[in-house]
């Protein structure tokens, strides 16, 4: 008797619905037959089976949602040539193809929970923009939506608005975005503004720039930023500096969008944080926002925005869900941080995934009458460092956290200009946490060890107040 | 698929007076403007990289006597011939290479990075290869909008090798785009020639793997070029997608100022010099045809002096940049 369980078909899916079964009780099935469908928010696949034999139960009834990866799902009366003892996930057919997409199936050894040994996303009941929060109208009503479908709406909705806005990169068309963020787009503006790119990223980039100085507005996507170092030279030399080298006559609107830093089990040339990398040029405007209703804002302020840039989404984040205003043409601006959560005795700085992680560390440094301070960076460039700077002045501690590596980084960077602004009120040297100093390693034990983590978070701040 | 024809030496039937003299002072004004801007460099009025154009003026000329309102340029580093044959004023280009002010791009972008909104001059671009993805996009967006222009791409026969420039062959021509990419084969990129550099020295070839059409012009003749421009324009202006023109030329000067030149003999400057020189060819048909007298040229040549006296004047003494103009031009500023 063989359980057949759930497969994990990315890296990062933690759970699908089950669309279809293929086969039915008593029926004998082989392996390589395809036994299922499986959907998740990223695609459709067909799951085979691994083992043989007799269908002798289906455990998990066609059209059920949310099924968790490693739930059995089917059992097989073995004939006792394949009885192994462990159960084998099956494997899936039409896998988004390769390592590009960071898309390659879990392998069969791997367990889930393993893999995402260093993917734990902090409850998101501790993060969202707070009842509070000033930037949402009084009165407005808060909607769920997950990161994906937020950064997808900003797109549609200047693209609406202005039709010199089009979307190209690889797979943003007819596969629907490898990550599924152009979802629909294609369908509603068709491929004359959602254009699908041969996999050129030194070239396509250098085509939207041209584009751009052209005047038209084009949002160039990434499949992951990782990729992009092949196209730096256009985003840094040919988009960044036009403006200044030509004495103000060029201007290049263009935006660079797309996954950035740490990914699951993809290892060390797919999984890295360029944050500090495009932070560092002028004439960039660089943008790394956490939940949903900052993605959604942001990202339709840095396609109205006449400069070039860089704007770096976390494939980690895609899927979650937050609370959104539902308001007409939502917009956050571009340059100013966010104070996520308040508090007096340690202020920690950070952006992208890892304000999750900082606000659940927050809530662990609560417990020991520890109140931190977590500020969303939101932009990197323009820095509003006046927000880290003022809750400095109040705690007078400070630790950055980032998933890029320490030197020359974001941290470096931030803690600097406490430094020369707020030297007098600090009662501790600043401390950083981020990724250690190493290219990111493949096995889930080293990977977890390599990151930030909510207790690195944690001793960090610790150890700044001295506790 | 590529067209092998190779232009015949140009006796321009029916080419009207006006134009060929035209053309013959735009050459005239570029070689004398190149020539000050070597003696300016030498002066130390210009500084780091400074690209002459001498030689090769016939290519950009004949180009750019094609072209219409709505189409654009691009090209490399070797810049001041084109951005003069596109009509920029030669004070205001000379002034950018003495870094003042009132220079083309503010005395902030130098010999390699100038454009000109006015004129559709999209760069002035130092990096080896990068016109041509940027000129592709150009041409994206003239498809975007259907507007019926068409961007002239230039680049060196170095910059051929490079990736990017093959990427953007491949969407161009995937994408049916008005691009007409003009490949300025001077022989050597840098002091690595052709041969050296170049497992495939037909450039005109480069397009074929892509269905790019590919042609190879004397662009030592300006009429030829021209002829050649506004077949290739016309090919892209008409939807059937990118075009390829390898302009054979030559530049008589080092690739930069401080080029020791060991790469070539004295010797082979001389001869295509004498032989093939672009400027004295439209002297020869000019009074060949008998369009122009000793009288004629020799007013030309006067008014063209004048011209580059002048702006290599006003280039000396008009003043350098503010010091608050360092900060000025890094963003677009958007209202808070």
């Amino acid at each position: 008797m063989t359980d057949v369980l759930m497969p994990a078909l990315s890296p990062t899916m933690e759970e699908g619905t089950l669309a279809k079964w293929h086969v039915k009780v008593g029926d004998e099935v082989r392996s390589g037959d395809v036994i299922a469908e499986i959907e998740t928010d990223k695609a459709t696949m067909e799951v085979e089976a691994v083992d043989e034999g007799v269908v002798e139960a289906l455990l998990v009834p066609e059209g059920t949602e949310e099924v968790k990866v490693n739930t059995p799902i089917a059992r097989l009366k073995g004939d006792g040539v394949t009885a192994a003892p462990e159960a084998q996930p099956g494997a899936p057919v039409s896998a988004p193809d390769g390592d590009r997409k960071a898309e390659a199936p879990a392998s069969e050894t791997q367990t889930p929970a393993k893999a995402r040994a260093n993917g734990a996303e902090p409850p998101e009941a501790a993060a969202g923009p707070p009842p509070s929060d000033p930037e949402i109208p009084a009165g407005a009503k808060l909607v769920r939506i997950t990161v994906r479908d937020a950064l997808r709406d900003a797109m549609a909705e200047e693209m609406r608005r202005d039709p010199d806005v089009f979307l190209m990169g690889e797979e943003v068309a007819q596969y629907q975005g490898a990550y599924k963020v152009s979802r629909d787009l294609l369908q509603e503006f068709g491929e004359r503004r959602v254009i699908d790119t041969p996999i050129t990223e030194y070239g396509f980039a250098g085509v939207g720039v041209g584009a751009a100085m052209a005047g038209l507005k084009p949002i160039v996507e990434f499949m992951t930023f990782n990729f992009a170092m092949q196209a730096i030279d256009h985003v840094i030399n040919s988009a960044a500096k036009t403006h200044y080298m030509s004495g103000g006559q060029m201007r290049c609107p263009i935006v660079f969008r797309g996954p950035n830093g740490a990914a699951a089990r993809v290892a060390a040339q797919h999984s890295q944080d360029f944050s500090s990398w495009y932070a560092h040029v002028p004439g960039l405007k660089v943008i790394a926002p956490y939940d949903a209703a900052d993605a959604k804002g942001l990202l339709k302020a840095a396609i109205r925005d006449p400069n070039p840039v860089v704007f770096l989404e976390h494939e980690m984040l895609y899927g979650h869900e937050f609370d959104i205003p539902e308001v007409d043409d939502w917009l956050v601006p571009i340059g100013k941080a966010k104070v996520r959560r308040a508090g007096r005795d340690v202020t920690i700085s950070t952006h992208s995934r890892m304000v999750g992680y900082a606000l659940q560390a927050a809530e662990e440094l609560a417990k020991d009458g520890i109140e931190a301070e977590v500020i969303d960076l939101r932009t990197l460039r323009p820095l509003d460092h006046g927000t880290v700077v003022a809750s400095v002045k109040k705690t007078n501690r400070l630790v950055t956290v980032e998933e890029g590596w320490s030197p020359m980084g974001v941290g470096a960077e931030v803690a600097m200009r406490v430094v020369e602004e707020a030297f007098d009120w600090l009662d501790a040297p600043p401390a950083r946490v981020c990724q250690e100093d190493v290219p990111m390693p493949y096995a889930a034990n080293l990977e977890a060890l390599s990151l930030p983590s909510v207790d690195k978070i944690v001793r960090a701040a610790k150890a700044v107040c001295y506790r | 698929m590529a067209r092998v024809a190779k232009a015949k030496p140009h006796d321009a039937p029916g080419a009207d007076r006006d134009l060929i003299l035209g053309l013959y002072r735009t050459m005239l004004l570029i070689r004398r403007f190149e020539e000050r801007a070597g003696q300016l460099y030498g002066m130390g009025l210009i500084g780091g990289f400074c690209h002459l154009y001498i030689g090769e003026e016939a290519v950009a000329v004949g180009v750019q006597s094609i072209t219409g309102p709505q189409d654009q340029i691009i090209t490399g580093y070797r810049d001041h011939g084109h951005m003069l044959a596109a009509g920029m004023d030669p004070k205001l280009v000379m002034a950018e290479l003495t870094g003042r002010a009132a220079g083309a791009a503010k005395g902030k972008g130098g010999s390699m990075h100038m454009f000109s909104a006015e004129k559709r001059f999209f760069g002035g671009h130092g990096i080896v290869g990068a016109p041509a993805s940027i000129g592709t996009g150009l041409a994206l967006a003239n498809r975007y909008r259907d507007n019926g222009g068409v961007a002239f791409i230039y680049f060196g026969d170095g910059a051929a090798n490079q990736g990017q420039v093959n990427e953007s062959f491949n969407m161009a021509e995937l994408w049916r785009l008005p691009a007409v990419y003009i490949i300025e084969n001077n022989q050597y990129a840098m002091g690595t020639s052709i041969e050296r550099a170049s497992s495939e020295t037909h450039l005109y070839r480069r397009g074929a793997s892509f269905n790019i059409p590919g042609r190879e012009v004397d662009g030592m003749d300006v009429m030829a070029v021209r002829e050649a421009a506004a077949e290739a324009a016309e090919h892209a202006r008409s939807g059937k997608g990118p075009i390829l023109l390898e302009m054979k030329t030559y530049r008589y000067r080092g690739h930069s100022m401080s080029d020791p030149g060991k790469y070539r003999t004295r010797e082979e400057i001389d001869e295509v010099r004498k032989q093939r020189d672009p400027i004295d060819h439209v002297e020869e048909l000019l009074r060949s045809k008998g369009m122009a007298d000793d009288a004629a040229l020799k007013a030309i040549d006067a008014e063209v002096r004048r011209m580059i006296a002048d702006a290599a004047e006003f280039a000396r003494t008009t003043p350098e940049p503010e010091a608050a103009e360092l900060y000025t031009d890094v963003y677009v500023e958007t209202a808070a």
